[in-house]
């Protein structure tokens, strides 16, 4: 008990100390991350809206499929890159594996699947009256999706924000194709991984108390997002 | 200048089942016609024909301006809207939900504001128009889906059941509204009730529907 309150102290003053070492491995972390978020947005964003708007052959597979990705867990997503970006593999040559792209790639092939299947499902949660409306008011097909994609905003937001919260806290992928170096791609959740194997546990406390901070303030976003978009629910079953 | 509206011979089935059979009537401009019947007898669907929303399996829906026959484009559904008893609210302020169709046509935003406020003004509704028009009471957001529809300043007014479930208060300001554009005198006004006391206090033009047609 004595030896997690000392950890716990210590890893509050790295913390506090501000190390540039502890600052870069944030910085990464965060740089990654959302360059991956912005990857997956730009194209899971699209799909989510297509499959949410219109229906087309192999619609339900894609989803199905997209569903099923959600849950991707991330040491094959990692295994599966690794093969496709080592010397051997098809895209070897790009010289990508170890580099903090791959782990952006790796990052955004996680959040992918996430942000378009809750873009879609907030998308065809919206009201069909909505549509309805629309064009009774003479709006365009296209100013009427503009007017869908509006409705569906809170829940859209929600899913690039639970996104963004499986990649910063993802290790598995990033592991296997970043290789945590240090300096160069040594992130918050492999450096945790690495400090805990050599019993360096202030250092990976320090690192869990960030990430753990970091995670709260997505999921105060998330809830705050998720209360915006539902305006008209008042109650609550136990008061 | 003001539009008629030319239904002519129009037919409407679901599944087999006809639900508006050689309907026709010619509807002038600048007048209030109501329509009624019992539930299910075609009354919505033929205000969603008539607002060209949905297409008649036969017949035709004609809009005529002067002498000439429109062509049943953007331009022409732009001069039309229709209340639906349910209206489908944007969740975004009161202000913003009755500027919509002011916005999708580019007016700018002064003329935005001003002809939105409006419209509010004389729903009843100017001292809400920053609430979340998701937390209004049905009768405001009946009031809202008038306010919204008027401020664009339509030719041609649907409205399908505008008074459904909601209380007297409410219901006068709708007909009140109704009544004033009636006396501007250049909107036609096609709109479906159950009440036989408020479609006598709104005109004299009383329109029944039987076997999916339309008689007087």
């Amino acid at each position: 008990m004595d030896s997690i309150t000392e950890g716990l102290i210590n890893a509050l003053s790295i913390i506090l100390s501000l190390d540039t070492e502890l600052l870069g491995i944030i910085y990464l972390s965060i740089k990654v991350s959302s360059l991956a978020l912005l990857i997956a947005a730009l194209a899971g964003l699209p799909l989510g809206a297509l499959l949410g708007l219109k229906r087309f052959p192999l619609r339900g597979g894609i989803i199905s499929l997209l569903n099923t990705f959600m849950g991707l867990p991330p040491v094959v997503v990692g295994l599966f890159l690794y093969l496709m970006l080592s010397r051997s593999g098809p895209f070897g040559f790009m010289s990508l594996l170890y580099t903090p792209s791959a782990m952006v790639i790796a990052q955004g092939i996680i959040a992918l699947p996430i942000v378009a299947a809750l873009c879609h499902s907030a998308i065809v949660n919206v009201d069909p009256i909505i549509k309805q409306a629309s064009a009774t008011l003479g709006a365009t097909p296209l100013q009427t999706t503009i007017t869908i994609i509006k409705e569906a905003r809170y829940g859209i937001m929600s899913g690039i924000i639970a996104a963004l919260g499986r990649v910063m806290s993802e290790v598995g992928a990033i592991l296997i194709v970043g290789g945590n170096i240090a300096g160069y791609t040594r992130v918050m959740t492999t450096t945790i991984a690495l400090e805990t194997d050599k019993g360096n546990f202030e250092l990976a406390l320090a690192l869990g108390i960030i990430l753990l901070s970091i995670s709260l303030l997505i999921n105060i976003f998330l809830h705050r997002f998720q209360k915006m978009g539902d305006i008209t629910t008042k109650w609550v079953l136990w008061d | 200048m003001g539009l008629r509206l030319n239904l002519s011979g129009i037919s409407k089935s679901y599944n087999g089942n006809i639900v508006l059979n050689n309907s026709s009537y010619l509807f002038e401009k600048g007048r209030v016609y109501v329509l009624m019947g019992p539930n299910g007898c075609g009354k919505s669907t033929l205000l969603r024909i008539a607002a060209l929303l949905e297409n008649p399996d036969s017949g035709s829906v004609n809009y005529i301006e002067g002498d000439s026959v429109l062509q049943n484009d953007i331009s022409l559904k732009r001069r039309m809207t229709l209340v639906l008893p349910k209206i489908g609210v944007f969740n975004t302020t009161v202000l913003k939900n009755v500027a919509y169709g002011l916005r999708i046509r580019g007016f700018n935003k002064k003329e935005l504001s001003d002809r939105a406020s409006a419209a509010l003004e004389a729903a009843g509704l100017i001292h809400k128009k920053n609430d979340n028009a998701l937390t209004l009471s049905s009768g405001e957001t009946q009031r809202l889906g008038i306010a919204r529809a008027m401020v664009i300043k339509p030719d041609m007014l649907f409205l399908d059941e505008p008074t459904a479930s909601i209380d007297s208060k409410n219901t006068a300001l709708i007909e009140d509204i109704i009544n004033r554009m009636k006396m501007e005198g250049s909107i036609t006004v096609l709109m479906t009730t159950h009440d036989h006391n408020q479609a006598k206090r709104l005109t004299d033009r009383i329109l029944g529907m039987d076997n999916g047609s339309i008689s007087e």
